[in-house]
């Protein structure tokens, strides 16, 4: 009774399975807890079924030495070195041509998206047969294309192609001179660092002047000439630890230097020009999404049309290029699993294939590389998002 | 896409393990139930596994599959192929894709107790060599140190080479491929300094070169490589037809018994050995879970081992492969089969 008048009074509190929250709370619970039950379930299932098959499981495989070798590696990599290692070469090549190819796209893509708006004629026309070519062929033809008939009509090592005696071209790639870098070189880092530490205050102290008195400072040539010559004076100063390691043949093939094999070549082309045509797209559906009267009020005010396009168009055009421009991110890096058609050793190469072929770890192996490939995206995602953050409109 | 052809075959297998579907002991029963075999034989590769001109599948390792549908309907044109790349054949097995592979694979130690297959015999015994061009003039692998070597990945050949160099001290720069055809293209580009494969399809590779002469094979022998087929364990009565159906091509031979005398034999003989057989006697083929003239169905339709080997590899092919080690023990080989009593 006395409950009843009571609840009347602070009807505030019902009875716990009446309460909303609480019921939310069960709600959420049960969920996970079916969740959790449900993969432990299916991780068990799959031990147990494969060992019904005997298909050895685990990642005990990991540390066992992988026995083959690896064309390109970032990191030292030999025949003896563990199934371990080969996930890092593979990942790390593929994050190298992801890196690459994401670069070069983008540079080419804005290229020709601004050349396909460009009022002249010629430019513009062939700007659109690059990029209806170049998006409506199959990613794997140009894959092969650039291989085979491109970079594997190069002449034989012995026949090389070379600039003086320091770059040779031949099919078995690019031969660079590699520059060495003694003791000392340490302190060249670090006057690099502190170039762009310093490039970053005159910005900002531009900014702020321009901001109060309206006068322009000359920040790119001073931030360039801070760049270079900070470092190269260390350089001097300690007395330039620098050689070069040249390119020699010797036998059959070229051996000191930097070479960059003809798989990495092709594919990086082929990544660049075929996403490069879909960015292009989007740099010049971003651009016209920027009304003409921007323009037209930015021309008016007196600016130059370098300037008006890139202090009063791009900005506006970029809130609309982004997200467009992430998946584009995020598809190049996926393709770039085409390199195993041409034996580029990226992570589906050496990993989910020939690591797979030889211990004949499908599931932990597939599970690995997925989950790579996951992580990569979502780093990518992350990162486009935070920008894409950055360059929102703010509303004043 | 070859690869995705892989990982899309890993990606079942994972879900085939994961919910439990694939179960064990059944391959027999299944095949017997759909009445065809499902056999993973090679994309293409002279003399073992090749589409002729008229759209046939034609091979040494071709026939083993015939002869295993000989023996299961009485029909060797009972057969759906799969082809796979070296990379795609052990999880097209595994998950349950192919019944039976039966594409020139090594037998080895790792494959038998890691991968949940197993082999059941050899019918095809090879070894791993080099083909070089000719105008590198090297003449012996020894001198192949700091060579660019194309190669596929995803096989034996891959790991023997990286041994050979590493035992003798040399340096290579491994060029891998996923199919048979892009190593030999960039081999033929001048890519690669060497191809290395195993002997038979060296010979192969050779013959499919613009310029056969240009090239030539090494005399050196680096591997030991057993080919044979093998099947998903689990199943021994699936294990055992398959066992006993290349061995019944390689009786045959042991007992004279060709697809041209069979039925005359089949008539006439008083030979016990080739009257059991024949099915004319005994119940072997019942104790196999076949019909009894199962072995007669094989050299009928199919023939015997030797005509198999002729025919696709040896002496009546443009491949010419001599006998060998593949001749039978008494001839000089090491080809063996166990009796049937
Ligand atoms: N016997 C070796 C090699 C088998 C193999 O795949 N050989 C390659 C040549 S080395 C081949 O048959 N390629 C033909 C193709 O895939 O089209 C193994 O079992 O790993």
């Amino acid at each position: 009774m006395s409950d009843q008048t009571n609840q009347s009074l602070a009807p505030s509190k019902p009875r716990p399975w009446k309460n909303p929250r609480v019921h939310g709370w069960v709600a959420q619970i049960t969920l996970l807890l079916g969740v959790v039950l449900f993969f432990a379930y299916i991780f068990h299932n799959t031990q147990v079924n494969m060992q019904a098959h005997g298909i050895s499981t685990g990642f005990s495989f990991l540390s066992q030495p992988a026995g083959f070798g690896i064309i390109q590696s970032l990191i030292p990599y030999t025949p003896a070195s563990t199934y371990g290692r080969t996930f890092l070469v593979g990942l790390l090549n593929t994050v190298m041509i992801s890196v690459l190819g994401i670069f070069f796209a983008t540079i080419v893509g804005l290229i020709i998206g601004l050349a396909r708006l460009s009022h002249n004629w010629l430019i513009a026309k062939l700007a659109a047969i690059y990029i209806e070519t170049f998006r409506n062929i199959p990613l794997l033809l140009q894959v092969f294309f650039w291989y085979f008939a491109v970079v594997e009509t190069m002449p034989s090592p012995r026949q090389s192609l070379h600039i003086g005696d320091v770059i040779f071209l031949n099919i078995r790639g690019v031969y660079l001179p590699e520059p060495v870098f003694g003791p000392g070189s340490g302190f060249i880092l670090g006057a690099l660092i502190l170039a762009i530490i310093a490039v970053i205050f005159i910005k900002r102290w531009a900014h702020n002047r321009q901001m109060r008195t309206g006068q322009q400072f000359h920040t790119v040539w001073v931030s360039l000439g801070i760049l270079i010559l900070l470092p190269l004076l260390t350089f001097f100063a300690v007395g330039a630890p620098l050689t070069w390691s040249l390119p020699k043949l010797q036998g059959f093939n070229f051996t000191g230097g930097l070479a960059v094999i003809p798989e990495l070549t092709a594919l990086v082309i082929a990544l660049t020009i075929y996403t490069a045509s879909s960015i292009a797209e989007i740099v010049r559906s971003g651009i016209l999404s920027v009304s003409h009267g921007q323009t037209e009020a930015a021309s008016s005010l007196g600016l130059k049309r370098g300037h008006v396009m890139r202090l009063v168009v791009l900005p506006q055009a970029l809130r609309v290029i982004i997200p467009p421009l992430t998946s584009q991110y995020l598809n190049l890096t996926k393709n770039s699993s085409l390199a195993t058609a041409i034996g580029y050793p990226d992570l589906v190469n050496v990993f989910a294939g020939t690591t797979l072929n030889q211990t004949g770890q499908a599931v932990v192996i597939i599970a690995m590389t997925m989950g790579v490939y996951l992580s990569i995206s979502l780093l990518i995602s992350l990162f486009m998002n935070w920008y894409n953050h950055r360059k929102r409109l703010i509303e004043r | 896409m070859k690869t995705l052809r892989l990982v899309a075959a890993g990606t079942a297998l994972t879900l085939a393990m994961v919910a439990g579907t694939a179960s064990a002991g059944a391959t027999f029963d299944a095949v017997k139930k759909k009445g065809f075999v499902q056999c993973g034989v090679n994309t293409g590769l002279p003399g073992f596994s090749n589409i002729d001109d008229k759209g046939h599948w034609k091979g040494l390792d071709v026939d083993v599959c015939r002869a295993v549908a000989a023996a299961m309907f009485g029909d060797a044109s009972k057969v759906k192929y799969t082809p796979l790349n070296a990379k795609e054949r052990f999880t097209a097995l595994q998950s349950g894709e192919i019944d039976m592979l039966s594409r020139n694979t090594t037998w080895t130690l790792t494959r038998d107790a890691s991968l949940g297959i197993t082999f059941t015999g050899v019918n095809y015994y090879d070894g791993q060599g080099f083909l070089v061009k000719k105008s590198l003039g090297v003449k012996k692998a020894s001198e192949l140190s700091g060579a660019t070597v194309c190669v596929q990945s995803g096989t034996t050949t891959e790991l023997n080479l990286a041994d050979y160099f590493r035992s003798h001290n040399m340096k290579f720069t491994p060029v891998t491929f996923d199919t048979g055809d892009a190593t030999e293209k960039a081999f033929e580009s001048g890519r690669c300094d060497a191809l290395t494969s195993d002997q038979s399809q060296l010979y192969a590779w050779k013959a499919v070169l613009k310029d056969p002469s240009s090239a030539e094979v090494l005399p050196d022998v680096i591997s030991k490589e057993p080919l044979g087929p093998s099947v998903r364990q689990g199943d021994v009565q699936w294990f055992n037809i398959v066992k006993w159906s290349l061995f019944a091509m390689q009786d045959a031979e042991g007992l004279g018994i060709t697809s041209n005398n069979v039925d005359d034999l089949r008539a006439h003989s008083k030979n016990p050995a080739i009257v059991r057989f024949l099915g004319k006697e005994g119940d072997f083929g019942k104790m196999l879970g076949v019909s009894n003239d199962w072995a007669y169905n094989i050299v009928k339709q199919v023939g015997n081992y030797a005509q198999s080997f002729d025919r696709n590899v040896g002496k009546d092919s443009p491949l010419k492969i001599r006998r060998g080690l593949n001749a039978l023990w008494k001839d000089g080989g090491i080809m063996y089969a166990p009796p049937w009593q």
